[in-house]
């Protein structure tokens, strides 16, 4: 592998791991405020320790999040200068604005949410929690705004040998943003439902009398969250789908595997490539159905891998490849959708059990649900997968290709020595993140009213 | 003054303001295991930055961030030339950031030392390279015509640089000791102002010897000649004073002038900097620049209008914080959750 490989291995690596943790901080902060607005309207106690409870796994969580993304706050200097040169003009300032406006505000509420509980007047207590959710969906706002314009460059003029911004307004109002914006914000609220549906079905499958209430409690408030998240996932992803066909129609081509342009469009069920991944060996097909998904009509013409390519040689320069790696971006797209609909299912089964009242006595279902866990976590994941490798190979779409925005001056070397530190010490911290969200989570919330620090007493005979 | 101009000092101010909030923190982390005898007094030491630490963090993010979209090849630069000592950074505050977190998570008293090191690794190494990588940026490296880094890292760990590390290093241990002496109560609170009046001197020693060295490497410093100028002169008189409040324990006064002491020196750096972000040692030509390492004037524009309004309030917020936890820290009660 050549330093350009390792760098995208290590690029890849990082920030697939930081979003293991992001999307359970954007969604687990809103959840988490919502139980706290719950207390604070109510004063029932049940809601302090569902606060408490769910705010510590929140912590534990939150930590991981934040130290990876300092990596990638360094990582497109480190490891992609030419990339930080040519794009800096406009890619920096959303960077910048993200840490001045969202870091901050994230950061410091926090602190005071989570050290302020008997510091504070319970309103204002109430608002920082709700700040520091805000700061962290606006902090994705922001990163997503500069991968949009990854996606799809607008606002901006190629001059003095790079791309220089030159409407702002346009850069923040990118239509991919508002497509791509709800999309992962509404998946963080899926993952914080299904993380807490995890954990409360487990609880109630020990069925331990004094935790049934605060889980029955946490389940139901998590389906109703997690139902509304997966439709407007769900709805999102559709229309971000069709802006897709239109804006980047090459990935859309390899995430259907569609090797032919083809009018009216068969959705692939399941498609075989050669070993290139350039011609189809097999596929099941459902006629008109890609048509319909991409138009809202049966019939027009989604154009293929092959003529793709051809488009492109012809608007970007003869001779080289434009087309990613079909294969991978064809299964992140069916693992994505696969969860997501799997979720919808659970998301619906759990409220029609939850009206029928069974939900607490229909063991199967709650066995389902603890595994289900990692549903949103593939999702997560293949969605940006398929974003990001079926991008490829431009690092910016038609203005910059990837091996050109690599650093020139990082060696092979420097890269696998990097590469192999970050690799261990993110495996020991996945060990430790696992260990301890697991314990705490088992463990279950306080008995009263105190649950301040129940590790302390512990400490005293040790 | 032009709009890079404007830039180069609020990136300035965000590292000054970095240098003075996490200078603290690294001190406090770098201290606990020694002013902390027992497990509990560890944990009350840490605790005085446990709501802060984070905060103060962001600082750098955000100098970071700033460079990136004011300056980029100065971030370009100098992320990818300093690129082995940036992943030792990076996987210190890794270590560190979790650290904070994940030791109260358990009881267990090993797997608290564990974390505590963690802590104390995490602070020393940047509380370290941090200076060396300044003493770099101001010293010279090795950059061409491309505005490419093209030494390696060994070649960033010069006598000059090191020298920097260590009396940056110095001062943040200095600094956490004046914090922890405000912030800690009864045995701790002896503890760091004892420390704080036996650590003064070795810091003057250090900071001497940095003062030498400008005049011997940095060109800068011998065209100035022996009288630098107020700034840096004022600088040395901020050190002397926080001895001679540490004698009249009024630590108050002491850490507002230590807190001083790291403005003034900072300032006196940018100030020798300016108007290059990056020294060549290659050629000076191949400076990089306020004016050839900068965006357009453009997006400064709109960096300005966002800067003008977020970091005052960022400011006032962040202020509040310190105000909500002003209260000092004692082993029976520790600041937690």
């Amino acid at each position: 592998m050549d330093a350009l490989d390792l760098a995208r291995l290590q690029f890849a690596a990082t920030t697939i791991y930081h979003f293991f943790f992001v999307p359970l901080t954007l969604g687990l902060s809103i959840l988490v405020a919502i139980m706290q607005t719950f207390y604070y309207r109510t004063n029932n106690p049940v809601y302090k320790r569902m606060t408490k409870f769910w705010g510590k796994l929140f912590i534990i969580n939150f930590a991981m999040g934040v130290v990876t993304g300092i990596v990638l706050e360094f990582q497109f200097g480190m490891n992609w200068s030419e990339y930080s040169r040519f794009m800096g003009d406009i890619f920096g300032a959303p960077l910048a604005i993200e840490a001045l406006m969202a870091f901050f505000m994230e950061s410091t509420f926090l602190a005071i949410w989570l050290f302020g509980w008997d510091k504070l007047p319970k309103g204002l207590h109430l608002a920082s929690i709700w700040l520091a959710a805000l700061g962290a969906n606006i902090s994705a706002l922001w990163i997503l705004i500069a991968n949009s314009f990854m996606q799809e460059p607008v606002g901006y003029v190629l001059r003095n040998n790079r791309a220089e911004m030159n409407d702002f307004i346009e850069l923040i109002t990118n239509p991919n943003v508002r497509v791509q914006f709800p999309h992962v914000v509404t998946s963080g609220m899926v993952t914080a439902a299904f993380f807490v549906l995890g954990i409360s079905a487990w609880h109630l499958l020990r069925n331990k009398r004094e935790h049934q209430d605060f889980f029955s409690r946490s389940f139901r408030i998590a389906t109703v969250y997690g139902l509304i998240a997966i439709v407007l996932v769900i709805l999102v992803g559709h229309s971000q789908a069709q802006h897709m066909v239109e804006t980047q129609p090459m990935k859309m081509a390899a995430a259907e595997g569609l090797f032919e342009s083809e009018d009216p469009a068969a959705l692939s069920l399941i498609t075989i490539g050669d070993w290139e991944q350039r011609e189809e060996v097999f596929s099941i097909r459902i006629p008109r159905m890609l048509s319909l998904l991409s138009y809202n009509q049966l019939d027009g013409e989604v154009k293929g891998i092959h003529d793709l390519q051809a488009e492109y040689e012809e608007t970007y320069g003869e001779g080289k490849n434009y087309i990613p790696p079909v294969a991978l971006s064809y299964w992140s797209f069916r693992a994505m959708v696969g969860s997501g609909f799997l979720m919808l299912a659970l998301a619906a089964v759990g409220l029609y059990l939850i009206l029928k009242d069974r939900f607490t006595s229909n063991r199967r279902f709650l066995q389902i649900l603890i595994p289900a866990l990692l549903l949103p976590y593939i999702a997560n994941t293949a969605g940006w997968l398929l974003t990001e490798v079926g991008r490829q190979p431009w690092i910016v779409f038609g203005l910059q290709r990837t091996e050109d925005a690599v650093s020139p001056n990082v060696s092979a070397g420097m890269v696998a020595l990097s590469l192999v530190l970050f690799t261990l010490i993110y495996g020991v911290l996945m060990v430790v993140d696992v260990y301890l969200l697991g314990r705490v989570g088992k463990q279950g919330p306080g008995d009263d009213e105190s649950t301040e620090d129940d590790t302390e007493p512990v400490l005293v005979t040790a | 003054m032009d709009l890079q101009d404007l830039w180069f000092v609020l990136i300035s101010v965000l590292f000054i303001g970095f240098f003075f909030l996490e200078g603290f923190d690294y001190g406090v982390g770098i201290l606990a295991p020694f002013l902390g005898k027992t497990e509990p007094e560890r944990k009350a030491i840490i605790s005085t930055i446990g709501p802060h630490w984070d905060a103060n963090e962001v600082w750098m993010i955000t100098a970071g961030g700033a460079m990136f979209a004011a300056f980029p090849h100065w971030y370009a630069t100098l992320f990818s030339g300093f690129y082995l000592a940036l992943v030792v950074i990076l996987l210190a505050l890794i270590g560190r950031g979790v650290a904070f977190k994940f030791r109260n998570s358990e009881a267990n008293p090993r797997w608290r030392q564990y974390w505590d090191w963690a802590i104390f690794i995490g602070s020393l190494v940047p509380g370290l390279l941090w200076g060396v990588a300044f003493g770099n940026l101001i010293n010279g490296t090795p950059i061409n015509a491309n505005m490419d880094f093209t030494g390696n890292f060994f070649d960033l760990l010069n006598p000059y640089s090191l020298i920097c590390g260590v009396a940056g290093l110095a001062v943040f241990i200095l600094h956490g000791a004046l914090f922890l002496s405000l912030k800690t109560d009864g045995v701790l609170r002896q503890r760091a102002e004892d420390l704080a009046r036996k650590l003064w001197a070795p810091v003057v020693v250090v900071s001497l010897i940095l003062a030498a060295a400008n005049y011997l490497y940095i060109d800068i410093f011998t065209k100035v000649g022996v009288n630098p100028g107020v700034i840096p002169i004022a600088t040395g008189a901020a050190l002397l004073s926080v001895g001679y409040f540490v004698h009249e324990r009024q630590y108050g006064w002491s850490f507002i002038m230590m807190g001083l002491t790291i403005v003034l020196a900072l300032v006196t750096f940018f100030w020798f900097m300016y108007p290059n972000v990056m020294v060549s040692s290659t050629d000076e030509a191949y400076n990089l620049t306020v004016s050839n390492a900068s965006s357009s004037d453009y997006t400064l524009e709109i960096m300005t209008i966002v800067a003008v309004f977020f970091v005052p309030v960022v400011l006032i917020y962040q202020g509040w914080s310190y105000w909500v936890f002003r209260r000092r820290v004692t082993v029976e009660a520790p600041l937690e959750y």
